[in-house]
């Protein structure tokens, strides 16, 4: 092993590091929780666009008077609410609120960062209004005409200017493995966002374009600033390093070779070079060594403290996220092989992997950092702890229905479909069943997301109880 | 890792190593793609059907790739042969899909040719397909006492509209129907107008 060591924050002395976090959190405060708020705003509008679009497969002719709420523009409006409502404007938020700790400065030009923050939300009503009009690039994704993407290219220069500008006044010598995964983040999602934008693609081609920039948004900033968190947080909470410095840099750095190549799975059996295909499923398999790396890096991490997941939300949330992180990336390398997606390409199982991935890996280590961040910067404790229990447990229950429903249901589906004697008709009426209980799945998620707004709200208006615990550490002595 | 440039030069190689592989190689080996004698440019009709078709996003639903018989049963279930880039030179945007909770509509037009099916599939699809989850469109319709002139009247089964109506396809529909009929690839997507491929 090695004898680098692994430093997690450069430490000054305890009282100098405790008055430079309180100055790092003053300084980041107002565009932390105006990211965070609009978060949950759109976690809300999000989910409940998303419940409608699974209710129109059991109502088709529900809300059809007009083209508004149709499903192809309400599933377009889920998809962009929650990716680059709740998905990204919390992940930045995180990223803005852990990096000047981490480089122990503060936040260079908050303002900026807080008009970002303005700006994003800008582009998100701009833009969904855009789609439920019936206005839209046509390309998964990247639905949000580009005239209303310039909006958010214009936010998030600004915002990465802040923090761009926070880490070249670091006082720290080394950059914790989170500051890695921002700063990756924050040069690789312009690059990716910008290049597919341009309107120079067509016919096929595009198609690359297309899943070039779809899968990367996923890896390189999604799951980028979401491993980021969990590596910050995980270490955090048990009061104990990353277990090893080389597996996270290992990790960090064949995932930024090899998920920047995954893309193309996506049009297997399409009509684009079969050479093409082969690279993004050789990279596809390649992702098991940086996403074995993360898994060993944080369960030995974890190892022997399993017990305190019961006395932290954070912790909770997050090791849940990152144990489902494994999961469904070894589950992705698996669907990328021809003989398993000849069956699931076209069905709902892609959209249960897809969900899984961003619901249960990501937002669940989003709403650990929820919990651990926003006491530190409203200066007050959660009020209700067992609502956190009621917002985990419909969560976790939810999002395990939707997808076993739909990995069930898809691989049905696929299967059938593969069979030329099964006429259409029957490969429909299989997945039936299977989307009903994806509706019921959504209408948990749907609840566990009503309970934490409502937390949330109760929060930041300092309302409910007055604790001067952390949440679920009651009868703990301070560990 | 302590050096900014490391992570900000490694970030950027990356990245852009996956654009040459993944994008740049295809676009330069795709270069030479011609269009195929039989594949006639959309109409301007056909375009606003297709402008249409994207802006309803049934290309969530539906594909728009034939796929090869060693991948599945797309062509023995009447979709199609499989699909080549030269199909899609005129598409702008690429409609190709990831989902078939509906089927490959790559040959729609040769498979079902019938405006009137269309019409009433899109104002309730249920009508030609009990089974069917696909949304009804009937803001693309107009329920009317009597047909006016230059209005395209839809033949209904007895019972759709009611008694002393008449359903009237709008101009949205018959764009997207002209859209759909024109979704033939039956011709030889190596015969280039030039001649020989």
């Amino acid at each position: 092993m090695t004898t680098v060591p692994l430093v997690y924050e450069d430490t000054p002395p305890p009282q100098v590091a405790v008055s430079e976090r309180i100055a790092a959190d003053r300084s980041t405060r107002r565009p932390v929780l105006l990211f965070f708020h609009s978060a949950v705003v759109w976690l809300l509008v999000g989910s409940l666009l998303g419940l409608a679009a699974s209710l129109k497969f059991q109502f088709p002719d529900w809300l059809a008077g007009q083209a508004l709420w149709t499903f192809g523009r309400v599933r377009t409006a889920h998809l962009n609410a929650v990716a680059y409502g709740w998905s990204s404007m919390a992940l930045v938020g995180v990223a803005v609120w852990m990096i000047p700790r981490l480089v122990r400065a503060p936040l260079h030009r908050p303002a900026f960062a807080t008009a970002a923050a303005v700006g994003w939300n800008l582009f998100l009503v701009l833009g969904i209004g855009a789609l439920l009009a019936g206005w839209t690039d046509g390309l998964e994704w990247l639905e949000i005409p580009y005239p209303i993407d310039a909006i958010v290219a214009i936010a998030g220069g600004l915002m990465a200017y802040s923090v761009l500008m926070t880490v070249a006044r670091r006082k720290t010598k080394h950059f914790y493995v989170s500051v890695w995964y921002a700063l990756a983040a924050m040069v690789w999602f312009p690059i990716i966002f910008v290049t597919a934008n341009l309107p120079v693609w067509g016919g096929v081609g595009q198609g690359a374009v297309n899943w070039w920039y779809g899968h990367n948004a996923l890896g390189l900033w999604i799951t980028a600033l979401s491993l980021g968190a969990a590596y910050y947080l995980i270490p955090k909470v048990l009061g104990r390093p990353i277990r090893s410095y080389w597996l996270s840099l290992v990790g960090f750095w064949a995932l930024a070779f090899f998920y920047s190549l995954n893309g193309i799975h996506h049009l297997i059996g399409g009509p684009v070079p079969t050479w093409l295909i082969t690279v993004s499923i050789t990279a596809s398999v390649m992702m098991v060594i940086p996403v074995a790396a993360t898994a060993v890096n944080f369960h030995s991490t974890m190892s022997g403290r399993f017990g305190a997941l019961r006395h932290s939300p954070t912790l909770a949330f997050t090791v849940a996220g990152a144990m489902i992180y494994t999961a469904v990336s070894l589950q992705g390398s698996a669907e990328a092989l021809r003989t398993v997606n000849r069956v699931t390409h076209f069905t709902h199982f892609t959209v249960g992997h897809a969900h899984l991935g961003v619901y249960g890996f990501a937002s669940m280590i989003l709403f650990g950092a929820f919990y651990f961040i926003v006491p530190r910067l409203v200066d007050w404790e959660w009020p209700r702890p067992a609502l956190i229990r009621w917002h985990f447990w419909l969560a976790l229950a939810g999002i395990t229905v939707y997808f076993v429903a739909l990995t069930i249901g898809g691989w049905l589906e696929g299967a059938r479909m593969l069979d030329p004697a099964v006429p259409f008709a029957d490969v429909v009426n299989v997945t039936k069943p299977y989307l009903v209980a994806r509706s019921v799945g959504g209408t948990l998620m749907l609840a566990a997301h009503c309970v934490f707004a409502y937390h949330y709200w109760l929060m930041v208006r300092r309302r409910g109880p007055e604790r001067s615990e952390p949440a679920w550490a009651e009868g703990r002595a301070a560990a | 890792m302590n050096r900014y440039l490391v992570i900000f030069l490694g970030a950027v190689a990356t990245v852009t190593f996956a654009f040459v592989v993944l994008i740049g190689l295809p676009q330069v080996q795709l270069a030479d793609v011609q269009a195929p004698a039989g594949l006639k440019p959309y109409t301007a009709a056909e375009r606003e059907g297709r402008t249409l078709y994207t802006s309803l996003g049934c290309y969530y639903c539906h594909s728009q790739q034939v796929r090869t018989p060693s991948f599945g049963s797309d062509s023995a279930r009447g979709w199609g042969r499989a699909s080549e880039p030269e199909d899609y030179v005129y598409d702008r945007p690429h409609l190709l899909g990831t989902m078939r909770t509906g089927p490959d509509l790559m040959n729609i037009g040769v498979r079902q040719p019938s405006r009137d099916w269309h019409y009433l599939h899109l104002y309730l699809p249920r009508a030609v397909a009990p089974y069917s989850v696909m949304p009804s469109f009937p803001f693309l319709f107009a329920l009317k006492d009597q047909a006016e002139m230059g209005d395209e009247i839809v033949n209904t089964p007895p019972g759709l509209v009611p008694a002393g109506k008449v359903l009237v396809a709008g101009p949205k529909a018959r764009v997207l129907v002209d859209y759909l009929l024109a979704m033939k690839r039956d011709y030889d997507p190596r015969a280039t107008r030039g001649g020989a491929p």
